[in-house]
């Protein structure tokens, strides 16, 4: 049965896949990306990735889609050439030739789902065995994520954090923006029902946003996915009220501390493991025991995570709201 | 039955070669990006379907009953991250596309190729 | 705390941690301070680093106090410590000497920003030189490619703009693809340590899948280098970046994509599946001999500068992909030496275009002639450091040509050939550098030719010829005494072809 559900969304992929290239009109392409990015977490859901599935429907179906329109919100939204014929022509060669070796070295890799490929012997077990062990928390992705790769991810929230200048540099300041342009964007003040509704959910996603953030050791979620939830109501809010209020509310000040001090605040934790005897973002010296040493790093980490993503999605927002003539 | 056991990798395949031919042939710069994320989407779908094991679960102690068997989660480690750096750039293409769309007054590549050489 | 013991780490979090600072402290002058404190803290930590492992020494560190494979390790030898010494140095030297061209082309309230995206370019770097975790090379390569783009697109041209997209589409696909690898070997291996990659590949129930992620890995790294033909997005890139970051991209980024395939491919892949060595030389070799040539002859037919020095990176980069090609140690060595040798080069190379468009507003052709009479000083550095481009005796650029010529020989008839290329090749180098000097010593000012864009304060000033002068200084120095670059080049080459199990 489950077997015959997957078989569904992949069709529903690779169909969604083509008509987003081969669409002409990019509001529907983006539209389209938003959908594949839902049927793609699904599949993630069936594949037993539920952070996974998670972080892509916040992310894909939310955040990158609502990026995507506040870009096209200021250009063209037909497609206009269709380019040259050679160069498709020679694209279609170059990714034929990748398919074939590809689907060629499929057929000598393990089957799908076999516990014994030598993918699940080595390193896996030994974290499945072990987070329990090191630091008592449900939760493996988060173990693995926060500590025993917990380098990897400080390189992420480094990655978000460039991003989120890099988008400040490009696109220049919003407040610098906004007072080239007339005054007249007020949300939508004046349609009275859908104000209402979406201020009632405001506090309810942050709610939510909050429960994931310190709740990643137990269920699904963390640093990452709560802040995409977070910079979702307040994005919510700015569509609603207009973002001048919702820069009265976090100012492009606090949205550049919230940016730094979180990335410090990920840093720091792997340096007073530093300074306190262990090695770069060795939690295991942070407490008296080990364990909780762990469950501490973890939850300040997640921490950091969290403050970085929610003032760089909100930063980088209102950078591109700040270019728009609506 | 050697498809059922490959086909999640065969889907990989095409919905990867889907995006590259979109980054590559065509000229609109949205488009491209589109393309861009959707390649790297494929990838993601590679390495969860790679730490799938038959009759696992999340790999979240204590979830369901049946504890003994989980899905790898190192893939799903590693996509967590994947996904941030693809949307980070992302972001950082489309900020550059609407600088370009307000310098050359278009996003076709064709018609900003010609204002350069006309330059 | 033993600080030697941390060094590996303390390489990346030092730059790594300052670049929130730069945009918490307002003002670019602290921002400025910052990015230099942090580059020199960074060349310090890699000259004390690289005096511990001369001798053929390694330092292994445990990220978290998890040990290899469970957590993610950080390896420091000879290869790595020469790549993070090119790294720190070139960012510290253009920060120094860059402080006038830097307020000429970029708007005051833009520059805070503009230094944390270069601390963290250069973190990234970094972390990829240290890194010894496939997955890890991955996020630092990601940290540096976007903070890269950051800073190219600072460019005031708005051409950079289109420059930059292109990059960030192939950059994409290269580190796409280089993902798409590491998958496959943690799909056959079920390990991302690099070492431990190494043992258990051996071991793999098929190599048609591990063949596969060699291929996904030389290609995508290869775009990331810009190896020929995958170089197109690179010359634009240099070009209109802001003459500052061409220094310091020129000097370094293509390299350690290089430094990461060379790795990769000579201590994973060559080692354990028969006749590797056979494909890879076969694959590289064409493209590095066509690459040389062809970027050779571009760069002689260029009008501007900066777009010589861009189309001669294509060129140099071919000499690095050829000694690695050889497959042999003598080859290898030639190739790291001259990532040393070409980053003295081509940093020195773009900083002399800084100065002249300090002076004289662009680097178009029409526009330098007779700088020679004007400032001497700066053009007499181009002199000095356009021998080291061709690889004249006394030069740093000699000691590469002449080691790749060594290792040539050892490669019988097919070597001959390869020699005959070296030699055309560098004529065409002739070509192109005296073009320039023709140009700067041989051709008068041309009338109402536009000058001093900008006013250069005397301390900027100093400070930049004080750099440009120890890079001419440094070309000439290491063509006279090459002694400890080539000492960690050819220890590092002896890990990769021989040492690695």
């Amino acid at each position: 049965m489950v077997e015959i559900l997957n078989i569904f969304i992949m069709l529903m992929l690779v169909i969604t896949a083509l008509a987003m290239v081969s669409s002409r009109h990019l509001f529907v392409t983006v539209m389209l990306s938003g959908i594949f990015s839902l049927l793609i977490a699904a599949s993630f859901l069936l594949l037993d990735a539920a952070d996974v599935a998670l972080t892509e429907a916040a992310v894909g179906a939310g955040i990158s889609t609502v990026l995507f329109l506040g870009a096209l919100a200021l250009m063209d939204v037909e497609e206009t050439t269709r380019g040259v014929r050679r160069i498709r022509m020679v694209s279609l060669i170059v990714v034929a030739v990748t398919t074939i070796f590809i689907v060629h070295a499929t057929f000598y890799m393990p089957a799908f789902g076999d516990i014994n490929a030598p993918i699940h012997q080595h390193v896996a077990p030994w974290y499945i065995q072990h987070v329990p062990i090191h630091m008592d928390i449900p939760n493996i992705v988060t173990g693995i994520l926060g500590s025993y790769r917990g380098y990897d991810t400080l390189g992420e929230v480094f990655v978000v954090f460039t991003a989120g200048i890099g988008v400040l540099s490009i696109l220049g300041d919003p407040i610098k923006n906004r007072q080239h342009r007339p005054a007249h964007n007020r949300g939508l003040r004046h349609y009275l029902i859908p104000r209402l509704v979406g201020r009632m959910l405001i506090p309810f996603i942050i709610l939510f946003g909050l429960y994931v953030q310190f709740h990643g050791e137990y269920s699904p979620g963390g640093g990452f996915q709560a802040g995409a939830l977070v910079a979702a109501a307040i994005i919510l809010y700015a569509l609603l009220e207009g973002e001048d209020k919702a820069l009265q509310v976090i100012p492009m000040r606090v949205l550049y501390i919230m940016m730094a001090s979180g990335a410090l605040l990920y840093g720091g934790v792997g340096v007073a493991a530093l300074l306190m005897g262990g090695n770069f973002l060795d939690y295991s010296v942070l407490a008296s025991t080990p364990v909780a040493g762990q469950q501490w790093g973890i939850l300040l980490i997640e921490m950091g995570v969290g403050l970085t993503v929610t003032g760089v999605l909100i930063t980088i927002f209102h950078a591109f709201a700040a270019r728009s003539n609506l | 039955m050697l498809w059922v056991e490959l086909y999640h990798y065969w889907v990989f395949a095409i919905l990867l070669m889907i995006g590259l031919f979109g980054v590559i042939a065509k000229r609109n710069l949205v488009k491209k990006l589109v393309g861009l994320s959707l390649f790297q989407s494929a990838v993601f779908l590679f390495y969860i379907t790679m730490g799938k094991v038959d009759g696992g679960t999340a790999p979240i102690v204590g979830m369901t009953d049946s504890t003994d068997v989980f899905s790898n989660p190192l893939p799903q480690v590693l996509i967590l991250t994947a996904i941030v750096v693809g949307i980070s750039t992302t972001a950082l293409g489309l900020s550059i596309v609407v600088r370009i769309k307000e310098a050359y007054g278009s996003i076709e590549e064709d018609v900003i190729h010609e204002k350069d050489r006309a330059e | 705390m033993n600080l030697i013991e941390h060094l590996p780490v303390l390489q990346v979090i030092l730059p790594l941690l300052s670049a929130p600072f730069c945009i918490l402290m307002r003002g670019h002058m602290l921002a400025w301070a910052i990015a230099v404190v942090a580059s020199g803290a960074a060349f310090a930590v890699s000259l004390s680093a690289a005096s511990i492992v001369a001798d053929g020494a390694t330092l292994t560190y445990a990220v978290g106090g998890w040990a290899a494979p469970y957590g993610i390790a950080l390896e420091v030898d000879a290869f790595s410590a020469l790549m993070t010494m090119i790294i720190s140095g070139a960012s510290l030297l253009a920060l120094i000497a860059g402080m006038a061209s830097i307020r000429q082309q970029l708007p005051e309230e833009k520059q805070s920003l503009f230094f944390a995206a270069w601390l963290l370019a250069m973190a990234g770097l970094l972390g990829i030189s240290v890194a010894a975790d496939a997955f890890n090379i991955f996020v630092f390569m990601e940290i540096s490619s976007l903070a890269s783009y950051v800073i190219i697109a600072a460019g005031p041209h708005r051409k950079a703009l289109g420059a930059v997209f292109k990059y960030l589409a192939m950059g994409t696909i290269g580190a796409t693809f280089y993902l798409i690898g590491v998958g496959l070997i943690y799909l056959m291996t079920g390990t991302l340590n690099l070492d431990d990659i190494a043992l258990r590949v051996a071991n793999v129930s098929d190599p048609h899948p591990v063949l596969l992620a060699a291929g996904f890995i030389t290609i995508g790294l290869a775009l990331k280098a810009a190896v020929f033909p995958l170089h197109v997005w690179m010359p634009a890139a240099y070009n209109y970046a802001p003459h500052v970051v061409s220094a310091f991209i020129a000097a370094c980024a293509t390299k350690v994509s290089l430094y990461v395939l060379f790795r990769f491919d000579f201590t994973v892949f060559q080692p354990n599946l028969s006749g590797h060595e056979f494909q890879f030389g076969h694959f590289m070799m064409p493209l590095a001999l066509i690459g040389i040539l062809f970027g050779a002859i571009v760069a002689a037919l260029a009008k501007d500068l900066k777009r010589l020095l861009a189309w001669s990176s294509v060129s140099q980069i071919g000499y690095i992909v050829l000694g690695a090609s050889m497959t042999s140690e003598a080859g290898m060595t030639s190739a790291i030496i001259h990532m040393f040798n070409h980053a003295l080069a081509k940093g020195g190379g773009f900083l002399i275009a800084m100065g002249a468009a300090l002076y004289y507003t662009t680097t178009r052709f029409s526009n330098l002639a007779g700088l020679g009479k004007e400032h001497p000083w700066l053009s007499g550095a181009f002199v000095v450091i356009g021998c080291s481009l061709i690889g004249v005796p006394g030069t740093a650029g000699f000691i590469s040509k002449w080691m790749l010529v060594n290792a040539a020989l050892e490669q019988g008839g097919l070597g001959i050939f390869i020699i005959a290329v070296v030699v055309f090749s560098s004529l065409l180098a002739v070509i192109y550098v005296w073009k320039v000097v023709e140009l700067f010593y041989f051709e008068p000012r041309p009338e109402g030719a536009s000058s001093n864009a900008v006013v250069v304060k005397t301390p900027e000033k100093l400070l930049f010829m004080m750099v440009v002068m120890l890079v001419a200084a440094a070309n000439v120095w290491f063509g006279i005494f090459p002694g400890e670059p080539l000492a960690l080049a050819s220890q590092a080459a002896s890990m990769l072809t021989g040492g690695a199990l």
